[in-house]
């Protein structure tokens, strides 16, 4: 058990990863990369993991009491009490205070990560709070609300999910005609024999050939949508997780600092190749982003695939390893 | 029937004359004899569901495609990269019909069936349930669906093969013409609803037994807990399955007829089916663990020979976990894009339902407290069960906030939690009645030695079967995954390693139940002694073949 904790413990506290791959023997979250994703790990690992161990531990300490205590040897002449009106109430009593208890850190959890922020009224509060010289509050308020990510908008994107792939499309992103950028991201192994070999860089199962793209610092806005059937777009590190369902545009939110490469799985059974349409974001600084957004426009897709896979120098399992 | 006739009927069977064989088996109108025919039916679409889960715990022991191909490849007679296609169709189909065949085929009609149609009317000091035919009708229309089922899988699902790989719940667009334009989609829908009716009439049944057929004397709260656990069942089976019917339905006029209730370029919406689908749902996992409670209470209280700590409280747990059980069910679709307040409300909904299941857990150690606890058999898998469904339990806390589960929703977190209080709860409810009853059943006793084997295997099986499943959903491993990257392997590995062990305790099982009949140690009426009170101790072992001639009068104490 104390195992188990101190690999749990471990893996929050190591410093953000540079990239996000579920590793061999782990016990606990992926790193975190986003605030939405911290606040999950504290949530799971720091609060609710002891009290429902500490909620375990009590009830088998309470049957191997019993056990040794009124076995048939210990205690040959059963009693015969079956009402304890005190305890009674305490048992209903306590487990509702602490569900009370979880549910006073749940909410604010749910609605932080499900309510996609409002960035004119984080640079208007920040800004107050500095005004009013109130640098405590403002510390706290910057940890869970960006105001400088905030003066520079939304990242819009949208994934829709198809039978087997992801199509990801900007916006904001346009040519000179207007046309918004968007492109198909397959997963570039299929179970079958022509699958490259795994690598640090293509991971098995979880590479593709056109990335989805972000700029590290910015609030991205993500849509997600569906051609088929649904399906659902997540990122682990990320703490976020949505489904794409056909007729519904469903919307989420998240921040990465942090650049590097992450990687999900559709998480909504799909069809025949579900375990094969992978996402993969990567988190680049922002002039690298523009960059690769023109090499897109101008339909150069893999010099613009290979533009964001260089920063991959610092890769996946390196940095892991040391985490662990 | 004129009353004379139903006089003269009961005359003829006073004196424990038995039809003969076909009529006996196949025409039964007598609980015990439909309870038995219950209970090796779902033995039977348990070793089917059972092989299922063997084929999922095989091809994820390591990573790659591998015995899926390999099945393909040697029994559909399909090669090259459509055989890969082919290998995972079939392996989605395999996960859909591991689930559907464990949930309708065996642990209801083990639980609900087999121990609540033989032991129901013995508890509750009646001569047979309220309508004998209908009982007969249940039974055989519930192998009719299991029928239809095994069928559907070996007729064409879509484009990559037979039978349908949409997973259990089956979501349309996924389980319409769009992913499933196959017959075998129409055939399982026509097997659900065949199931439940079986199920509706059943659980029809079951209430007007319970209501009406207790033996004088005997009122509601002084009912066995078990007669408790299953009419609660029965009431939520009674209003959950019409809805999960009518969704059936839509979707077959979706499939067949042009409707478009779930179609969005009609202006249906999918999301409408999960929640019909769900409101069914969620009962449903009440309705497979209630009588379990039931059947846990009497072996706790026979064992501790100690009457049952907070009966009143016991019953009414059970009945409010199954009223709560009706206004959870969006927690099972967190992530499909819910209004944020509705999500709020679903998760306060949802932990309330740990405070009666907290009530059920503390009652049953409280029961044992000044007890004199005997250790045999089915008081093991009572403990076992205690334990395993408080860590069943507590994981479901954890997935009640929608905060955590937008992390761990559709991973093995969520399939460790489920197997936890259905395979590990459910499931170990139901090998503990079946322990605590065999003998009064079959009039013959089991070795107690190959029963404890039985149990340590299964505990230690599926333990290391299920819990490392845990730390896959909590790494991101997302279910119904053929194949999944590399970092996930060795958790995998050992959960392949727990489904081994679990199949050595299932082959214990089998020559345990083999031992026992062929030796034929004659069993007594009451192998329990002191602890053992409710009615269907008084009678021998196995009772007549039409018991309570004359009602028992319940004076006192009466059942629990």
């Amino acid at each position: 058990m104390r195992h188990f904790f101190a690999a749990l413990c471990a893996s929050i506290l190591a410093a953000p990863a540079f990239a996000a791959t579920p590793v061999d023997g782990a016990l606990g979250f992926q790193p975190a990369a986003t605030r939405i994703a911290e606040r999950i790990h504290f949530f799971h690992d720091d609060y609710v993991m002891w009290i429902i161990t500490a909620i375990t531990i009590f009830v088998s300490l309470l049957l191997v009491w019993v056990m040794v205590r009124y076995n048939r040897k210990a205690n040959p002449v059963s009693r015969k009490f079956s009402h304890n009106s005190l305890i009674e109430v305490i048992w209903t009593v306590v487990p509702a205070l602490i569900l009370v208890a979880i549910a006073g850190l749940s909410f604010p959890n749910l609605y932080y990560q499900d309510v996609v922020p409002n960035l004119e009224k984080i640079q208007t509060e920040s800004a107050a709070l500095l005004a009013d010289g109130k640098s405590a509050e403002y510390e706290r308020y910057t940890k869970n609300y960006f105001p400088d990510a905030a003066a520079k908008g939304f990242v819009n994107v949208k994934a829709q999910g198809n039978q087997w792939n992801w199509t990801y499309s900007y916006p904001d992103i346009v040519d000179a005609d207007g046309f918004a950028l968007e492109f198909v991201s397959n997963g570039i192994h299929k179970g079958t024999a022509a699958d490259p070999a795994d690598s640090d860089v293509r991971p098995r199962n979880l590479a593709v050939d056109y990335p989805m793209v972000i700029p590290a610092g910015r609030y991205v806005r993500y849509y997600t949508a569906a051609a088929d059937v649904i399906h659902s777009w997540t990122v682990p590190a990320f703490g976020v997780k949505t489904d794409a369902v056909p007729g519904r545009l469903n919307e989420g939110w998240f921040l990465v600092d942090e650049p590097g490469v992450y990687y999900g799985q559709c998480s909504e059974l799909c069809g025949v190749d579900h375990a094969y349409m992978p996402i993969e974001v990567r988190v680049v600084p922002q002039d690298q982003f523009d960059a690769w957004a023109q090499l897109m426009l101008a339909g150069d897709y893999d010099a613009a695939a290979a533009s964001v896979r260089t920063m991959a120098a610092l890769e996946p399992s390196t940095q892991l390893a040391a985490n662990h | 029937m004129p009353m004379d006739e139903i006089a003269l009927d009961h005359h003829d069977d006073a004196h424990d004359h038995k039809p003969g064989f076909f009529r006996r088996w196949f025409l039964s109108t007598n609980h015990k004899d439909i309870g038995t025919l219950y209970l090796i039916f779902s033995l039977c679409a348990g070793i089917v569901g059972y092989t299922l889960s063997g084929l999922i715990r095989w091809e994820l022991a390591e990573p790659g495609i591998g015995p899926m191909l390999w099945i393909v490849e040697h029994f559909q007679g399909v090669q090259g990269d459509a055989a890969i296609t082919h290998a995972k169709h079939f392996y989605n189909t395999v996960i859909t019909y591991h689930g559907l065949i464990m949930i309708f085929f065996m642990v209801m009609p083990a639980l609900i069936g087999g121990f609540g149609n033989w032991m129901v009317p013995l508890m509750i000091g009646a001569p047979d349930m309220a309508f004998p035919r209908m009982n007969n009708i249940s039974f055989w229309l519930t192998v009719g669906g299991f029928v239809l089922a095994c069928i559907s899988m070996t007729v064409p699902g879509n484009s990559a093969g037979n039978g349908f790989g949409g997973g259990w719940v089956l979501y349309p667009p996924l389980s319409s013409t769009t992913g499933h334009p196959g017959p075998a989609m129409d055939l399982l829908i026509l097997s659900l609803h065949t199931a439940g009716i079986a199920s509706i009439l059943g659980a029809i049944n079951f209430i007007v037994t319970i209501l009406n057929m207790r033996a004088p004397g005997m009122t509601m709260h002084k009912m066995p807990l078990f007669a408790w656990g299953v009419l609660v069942t029965a009431v939520l089976l009674l209003l959950a399955l019409p809805v999960l019917a009518g969704a059936l339905t839509m979707l077959l006029t979706d499939r067949n007829f042009g409707s478009q209730f779930f179609n969005p370029a009609g202006g249906g919406d999918p999301v409408m089916f999960q929640h019909l689908f769900w409101f069914f749902g969620h009962p449903e996992v009440y309705i497979m663990i209630l009588p379990a409670f039931g059947i846990v209470s009497h072996i706790v209280s026979t064992f501790s020979k100690k009457p049952i700590f907070g009966y009143l409280g016991m019953a009414y747990a059970m009945v409010s976990i199954g009223v709560i059980g009706f206004v959870v069910w969006a927690h099972h679709m967190y992530t499909v894009g819910m209004n944020v307040d509705l999500k709020a409300y679903f998760i306060a909904a949802t932990m309330v339902i740990a405070v009666p299941t907290g009530i059920k857990i503390f009652s049953w150690i409280a029961t044992m407290w000044g007890g004199s606890i005997d250790f045999k058999v089915p008081m093991l898998w009572a403990i076992g069960f205690i334990f395993l469904f408080t860590v069943g339990g507590v994981t479901g806390v954890v997935l009640a906030n929608a905060g955590i589960d937008h992390a761990l929703h559709d991973t093995y977190y969520v399939v460790a939690h489920f197997h936890y209080v259905l395979s590990l709860g459910a499931v170990f409810g139901l090998f503990a009645g079946w322990y605590y009853w065999f003998e009064k059943m079959f009039g013959i006793k089991y070795n107690g030695m190959i029963g404890g084997l039985h149990f340590w295997l299964m505990f230690v099986g599926s333990n290391v079967l299920f819990f490392p499943q845990h730390f896959l959903g909590l790494q991101g491993m997302p279910r119904r995954y053929i194949d999944y990257a590399d970092g996930f392997h060795t958790w995998h590995l050992v959960s392949s390693f727990g489904y081994v062990i679990t199949l050595a305790a299932t082959l214990v099982f089998f020559i345990g139940l083999a031992e026992a009949m062929i030796r034929r140690r004659k069993g007594v009426a009451n192998p329990w002694g002191e602890g053992a009170t409710t009615l269907e101790w008084t009678l021998p072992s196995p009772p007549p073949f039409h018991q309570y001639n004359e009602l028992p009068h319940v004076t006192n104490k009466g059942g629990h």
